[in-house]
């Protein structure tokens, strides 16, 4: 587990949603979507929703205690593979965020190349870092509670999805 | 000065990840590798064999930021590879939607990844709460500003991010133009709101000034992204179909991206919104020269974080070519310009919000793909980004670790690069021998 997080930002110590956001091998559509989201949703987020860990958005992340989290993108590597093990660890829930970690889709597209479509190219990369053989869901490697699906993300889905564990966590009644 | 290794886990506040590894030697850099972390998908590869209908959809998915500009980079590939001329009004709305994502995505690198900087802030988050603030206004412009660039692709195209309705040869769907009084309205708004962030990027004293050599695309008849001639600083000019001709390909065992050089000169190059600034200000918008003048004399520039300034002049260059277009277009209803399928090999090269972007279509006679082939702007710039790195460190070794580390970031940042298209954590790993 994580050592303590380090308070992010300043605003009143009413309890929060602590989460995180992470993004592994995709074009980080959902990621992109949801700061467009902040273009509505940033005033009330900040006093709901505390973001712990998310590199788009700061330098100072920590893993420790959080709620829920989000997780972008398929997993292409035991690398990969071994970080989203410790964010389950450190993590109440984690939520499935987009096509290429609820399906795989796109990303998991070199798993359907015949041999033939390897060229030198491809080979130099896949034996000169440390690519799995298959890119894999993410549910493949961890366990997830719950899928917001779409390329990018539906938002409906989202949003629900969030206000869910903002009730769960009793961080707002239920309406 | 002591022996020391300095490691940053994450650069963060870019579009994706990437990695730095700098190895200091009696006091010089020895080694500097900047390092395009994010696992490739070989999209250009996934689409051998398939029809070209379905291409340029599918590769809007190698960026979530730059979708537009992968599908439209596509759709002109492959146009142009079966011999389809698109009509003037395809042209005009690709021209307003792709205003819209410059807008968007210029004021979320901008806003959202640097301002906290300028601001001595980790992030947004930390922005004030106080609506006198200027960190404060600043940042509920950047929601304004955001918007309705969003708003302008997903009334042109259908969304922001993979957009429906663009297709080979035209749409599939035109625009209700009921939207556009609307958009013009909030276009003239944001305007002021537009001025206040060039202002304050002019005022940002940062500064990293090193001779390079500037790519981009130019059209003589206006400030243009999708359409014209490559031309350097030496104002060699490179028709698009010979510009992949020019480049010299760099393997960089480092990185899951490669490199580039410009085989004219030999040299590393620049490509983004400072080479256009540098090469095209003369076309600029006359509204745009005339409100941001005391800006645009900043250019020509070698100082790097004037990639930044320059991003913030395209904002209100998009927001005046938008008010045009929307108050010009008169809409009829056409249909997707449609060709007989042939054999044929095409280019779309456009400049990406990032800068040029290339795309190669090679197609069968059966409409099939053959070959494909992308090289991104981040890929163009990784050579840049490494050799600005080294001379900032090398420059500034008697630093603190944090200030070298903060200065690595910014400038990184300021190349606003695209890991999703080329890169996605950077760890920086500074051995001091």
């Amino acid at each position: 587990m994580e050592r303590s997080p380090q308070q992010t930002s300043g605003t009143d110590q009413r309890k929060r949603l602590v989460v995180g956001w992470f993004s592994f091998t995709c074009c980080e559509d959902s990621t992109i979507l949801l700061t467009e989201l902040l273009n509505d949703h940033f005033d009330q987020w900040k006093r709901l929703v505390e973001f712990r860990h998310m590199t788009t958005l700061k330098a100072n992340n920590s893993l420790c205690g959080l709620d829920v989290a989000f997780i972008e993108g398929a997993i292409s590597s035991e690398s990969q593979a071994e970080e989203v093990r410790r964010i389950r660890d450190n993590a109440q829930y984690v939520v499935a965020i987009g096509a290429c970690a609820c399906t795989g889709k796109p990303s998991t597209s070199r798993n359907q190349f015949a041999s033939a479509q390897i060229n030198e190219r491809i080979r130099w990369y896949l034996s000169h870092f440390d690519y799995g053989k298959e890119v894999k869901t993410l549910d493949e490697v961890i366990r997830v509670d719950d899928m917001v699906r779409g390329c990018p993300m539906k938002v409906p889905s989202f949003l629900q999805t969030l206000n869910k564990y903002l009730e769960h966590f009793g961080i707002v009644e239920h309406a | 000065m002591p022996d020391r290794n300095i490691v940053i886990d994450t650069i963060a506040k870019i579009e994706g990840n990437s990695a730095l590894k700098v190895v200091i030697e009696d006091d010089v850099v020895r080694d500097l590798q900047f390092i395009v972390s994010d696992y490739r998908r070989f999209f250009a590869t996934a689409v051998r064999g398939r029809r070209v209908v379905a291409v340029p959809s599918f590769l809007s998915r190698i960026c979530g930021t730059c979708s537009v500009a992968h599908l439209f980079a596509s759709l002109m590939a492959v146009e142009s590879a079966q011999g389809i001329t698109v009509t003037e009004q395809t042209k005009a709305l690709r021209r307003l939607a792709y205003d819209g994502l410059m807008i968007r995505d210029h004021a979320l690198h901008l806003y959202f990844f640097v301002l906290p900087d300028i601001l001595g802030v980790d992030s947004i988050l930390d922005v004030s709460d106080d609506p006198e603030d200027l960190g404060h206004t600043l940042l509920h412009d950047s929601f304004d500003i955001k918007r309705i660039g969003t708003d302008i692709t997903n009334a042109v195209i259908g969304a922001a991010i993979h957009a429906p309705w663009p297709t080979v040869g035209g749409f599939l769907r035109s625009p209700d133009p009921a939207t556009f009084p609307d958009l013009v309205a909030r276009l003239e708004a944001v305007r002021q709101k537009v001025l206040r962030g060039i202002d304050t990027f002019l005022g940002w004293g940062a500064s990293l000034v090193r001779n390079t050599d500037y790519l981009g695309l130019r059209n003589d008849r206006r400030f243009d992204f999708l359409e014209g001639d490559v031309v350097n600083s030496n104002r060699r000019r490179i028709p698009q179909s010979e510009f992949k001709n020019y480049l010299q390909y760099v393997q960089i065992p480092h990185s899951h991206a490669e490199g580039y050089r410009f085989s004219d000169t030999e040299e590393d190059y620049l490509v983004g919104a400072l080479a256009r600034m540098n090469l095209n200000r003369d076309l600029l918008h006359p509204r745009t020269k005339d409100d941001a003048a005391s800006s645009l004399s900043a250019f020509p520039s070698n100082n790097v974080y004037h990639n930044n300034l320059a991003q913030a002049i395209e904002i209100l260059q998009c927001v005046d070519d938008a008010i045009d277009i929307l108050r010009t277009l008169e809409l009829a209803d056409e249909k997707p310009v449609q060709a007989q399928a042939q054999a044929g090999t095409g280019v779309g090269l456009i400049e990406a919000p990032r800068g040029l972007l290339y795309h190669m279509a090679k197609i069968d006679e059966d409409g099939v793909i053959d070959a494909y082939d992308v090289i991104v702007p981040t890929a163009q710039n990784q050579i840049n980004i490494e050799n600005d790195l080294k001379d900032d460190f090398n420059e500034n070794l008697d630093e603190d670790e944090e200030t070298l580390r903060a200065d690595a970031e910014s400038i990184v940042r300021a190349y606003d690069p695209c890991m999703s298209c080329a890169t996605n954590f950077l760890k920086i790993d500074l051995i001091r021998k």
